[in-house]
């Protein structure tokens, strides 16, 4: 399994980048999804593409706390603007799609497992 | 040797903004202390749902932590309802969060079990109607885990 940046999963799986550009080099070790946080703070791994539907600006409170490797939020949703804003301070790209999680989840773990 | 530190942070009832933000700075301050990843895994899960735990079930609180060369000590005092059960609370997938918090995600009964998972001691003290004390000791040193 190789190990791909940020930017390799958002030409391959044509993602938008929403925020947090600056952390398109970050290293993927795999992908989570979820929509409880409390699951995603206790098993997700450093390096993971938090795969999910919630916006607000816990999300990033997370994603830097666990050191994964990116937000990808689902069905066109968009994060709100201090999401946004905590992106781009912490460097921590926040990825955007208009398919479903279960779609979206299959091609990334497609994609990183192959 | 390193001078043993203490931190407080203050947190307010239903200010999901600021949830995170003392457990990002205690992230900061152990990264320049160089404890290791793992540690500083468990460290930030506890902290931060305890954090959290305060923002979506009480109505005020402090956070103050002590760090010295062994270990790291946390309380979470804080001013709220109190926990009726506590040892109901523990149980995975108890939660009394409001409808409001379950759409951002939270009330998955998880967080007191991820911070039992990942400390080494843990002492939950709650008095119904006045508010909750959380503490918990992670040891910094090998010997210690
Ligand atoms: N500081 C607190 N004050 C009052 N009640 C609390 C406090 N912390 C926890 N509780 C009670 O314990 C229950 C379980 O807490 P726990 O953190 O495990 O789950 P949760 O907060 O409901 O959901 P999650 O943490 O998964 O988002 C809560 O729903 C609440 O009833
Ligand atoms: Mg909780």
């Amino acid at each position: 399994m190789k190990k791909h940046k940020v930017s390799e999963i958002v030409k391959n799986l044509n993602l938008k980048v929403l925020s947090g550009g600056e952390g398109l080099d970050r290293k993927v070790s795999g992908g989570y999804v979820c929509d409880l946080l409390s699951d995603v703070m206790g098993n997700s791994k450093e390096g993971q593409i938090w795969v999910t539907l919630q916006t607000h600006k816990n999300v990033m409170a997370i994603a830097s706390l666990r050191d994964l490797a990116a937000i990808l939020l689902i069905n066109g949703v968009n994060p709100d603007e201090d999401t946004i804003a905590q992106s781009e301070t912490e460097g921590i790209p926040i990825l955007g799609t208009d398919m479903p999680a279960f779609e979206i989840a299959g091609k990334l773990y497609e994609l990183i497992n192959k | 040797m390193m001078e043993p530190m203490h931190l407080q942070y203050e947190l307010e009832g239903g200010n999901f903004t600021k949830a995170g933000f003392a457990s990002s700075e205690i992230k900061k301050v152990l990264k320049q202390l160089n404890v290791d990843a793992k540690t500083i895994k468990r460290i930030v899960v506890s902290s931060y749902e305890a954090e959290v735990n305060i923002v979506a079930h009480a109505y005020s609180g402090i956070i103050n932590a002590w760090i010295d060369n062994e270990k790291i000590v946390l309380h979470f005092n804080d001013k709220g309802p109190g926990i009726p059960d506590i040892e109901m609370a523990m149980q995975a997938g108890y939660s009394t969060a409001s409808p409001a918090v379950r759409e951002m995600g939270f009330g998955a009964g998880m967080g007191l079990p991820n911070i039992k998972n990942n400390v080494d001691l843990l002492e939950i003290n709650s008095e119904v109607n006045k508010g909750t004390l959380v503490k918990f000791t992670i040891g910094l040193t090998p010997e210690m885990n």
